[in-house]
């Protein structure tokens, strides 16, 4: 069978279709920002971004732009009914206070113990931290939206990190374009794989040992 | 779909358990969830660690459930007040526990419960009876003292209007603590005047966006 590395879109599809109705979901940059396109219709997901908008919807369209309404990317978007406006003070008490049910963010590395890295790269003078820590440590569920292996090959699944910590113990779930991977007490459960792909081809490019679901199956997509 | 909405009180308040730690907004008779507090005493539940400003007038509000030896603790800011002779007499008479906290830092332990913030420094009550048993530290040369967060298992909130997304409006100064311990409440039950439908209430006006809010049950008005 002909394997394939699932696109960025398709990792959107994916973790879009593990969100639940009446899920207060903050986004981050990058990937993330695609999973609103892939939500069942009827679905009503809260979408909470870090500048003080709750209920946050689509991009705006070309002559609706406001500057003042803008998303994490600060490219300018439109308010959903029933949305609102908050203060940075209370829009990072929403995630740091433990309010949104899931935040979906982009890695640079995760460790086995769920300890994320996502804010500055290894040996850099310079990153930006912005909403990362607070929503890292605060959100009921983290999960992570990256590719499994860095553009040179350098695995991004690590048992301890050595770029710079974003939060420990916070991540949930790792949906990668090879695979979907739990952080259990237990270590990293590996519970879907990329079409094509074997048990084998996800541990060579992971470096902790991964526990094999007995659920194992192929990636949707 | 998100639905929020509660048909009765009672429905609202059945699973609370005896021992829960309950906030309640409210400063005097302002924002009181009086037909909630109502419900609660119907209910039943006991040994109840109460937070309000205040320990109720006369016998309504929390000081109904009081008077019945529903609270095993108040947490409050204004205890010692004529009409709130029911609180005096028990707290007399030793059969309920008090923590009494200066107002503002009542608000901010609430405040921080909510937001995730486990303890902070505050110069108020440095130096006072308040200060007994917390940190001390100086800061700039300012004498303060380590006050925790405060969280609820639930928070009754008394607000004008409300959406199925649980946002909320209040009106005038019957807003004080509610907001915030709409924040700091694991399930907060707002009891509202009112119920519109989303997208009716201005979001520059929200004060309690849905997202801290389980709960909404309009009052009967009786």
């Amino acid at each position: 069978m002909e394997k394939r590395l699932l696109t960025r879109e398709q990792i959107a599809k994916r973790i879009a279709h593990d969100l639940q109705d009446g899920d207060v979901v903050n986004i981050g940059i990058g990937i993330p920002v695609l999973v609103s396109n892939y939500v069942a219709p009827d679905a009503e997901i809260v979408y909470h971004s870090e500048q003080g908008v709750l209920g946050m919807g689509k991009k705006a369209k070309p002559g609706e732009e406001d500057p003042d309404l803008v998303n994490a990317s600060k490219e300018p978007v439109t308010l959903v009914p029933g949305g609102s406006y908050s203060h940075s003070s209370d829009s990072f008490g929403m995630a740091r206070g433990k309010h949104i049910d899931v935040a979906i963010l982009g890695g640079m590395q995760v460790s086995e113990k769920g300890d994320l890295a996502n804010w500055k790269v290894k040996g850099a003078k310079l990153g930006s931290i912005g909403g990362a820590m607070d929503i890292a440590i605060g959100a009921k569920k983290v999960v992570i939206a990256m590719t499994h292996t860095s553009k040179n090959g350098e695995i991004k699944i690590v048992k301890n990190l050595d770029y710079p910590v974003t939060a420990l113990r916070c991540v949930n779930r790792i949906y990668t374009d090879l695979a979907v991977i739990d952080v259990t007490r237990d270590g990293l459960m590996l519970k879907e794989i990329a079409p094509g792909f074997t048990v084998e081809d996800v541990q060579k490019v992971t470096e902790p040992p991964l526990i094999v679901s007995e659920d194992i199956k192929e990636i949707q997509i | 779909m998100i639905n929020k909405i509660y048909h009765s009180m009672d429905e609202a308040v059945a699973d609370i358990t005896d021992g829960s730690t309950i906030l309640f907004g409210g400063f005097g008779g302002a924002g009181v969830a009086y037909e909630l507090i109502l419900a609660l005493y119907s209910q039943g539940a006991k040994k109840i660690i109460g937070v309000s400003n205040n320990p109720g007038y006369h016998e309504e509000g929390i000081a109904k459930l009081i008077f019945h030896d529903r609270l095993s603790k108040l947490v409050c800011s204004f205890p010692n007040n004529k009409q709130s002779y029911v609180f005096i007499e028990k707290y007399n008479q030793g059969k309920i526990d008090m923590e009494l906290l200066p107002q503002g830092t009542l608000a901010e332990r609430i405040r921080a419960g909510g937001v995730g913030i486990e303890a902070f420094f505050t110069p108020t009550g440095a130096g006072t009876e308040v200060a007994v048993g917390k940190e001390e530290r100086e800061f700039n040369g300012v004498p303060c003292i380590l006050e925790k967060a405060i969280r609820g298992d639930y928070a009754f909130i008394k607000a004008k209007k409300a959406d199925r997304w649980g946002n909320l409006v209040y009106n005038k100064s019957g807003r004080n603590f509610n907001p915030l311990m709409a924040m700091a409440g694991r399930i907060t039950i707002a009891e509202v005047d009112e119920i519109v439908e989303v997208g009716e209430l201005d979001p520059e006006t929200i004060v309690t966006p849905g997202i801290f809010v389980q709960r909404v049950v309009k009052r009967s008005g009786l």
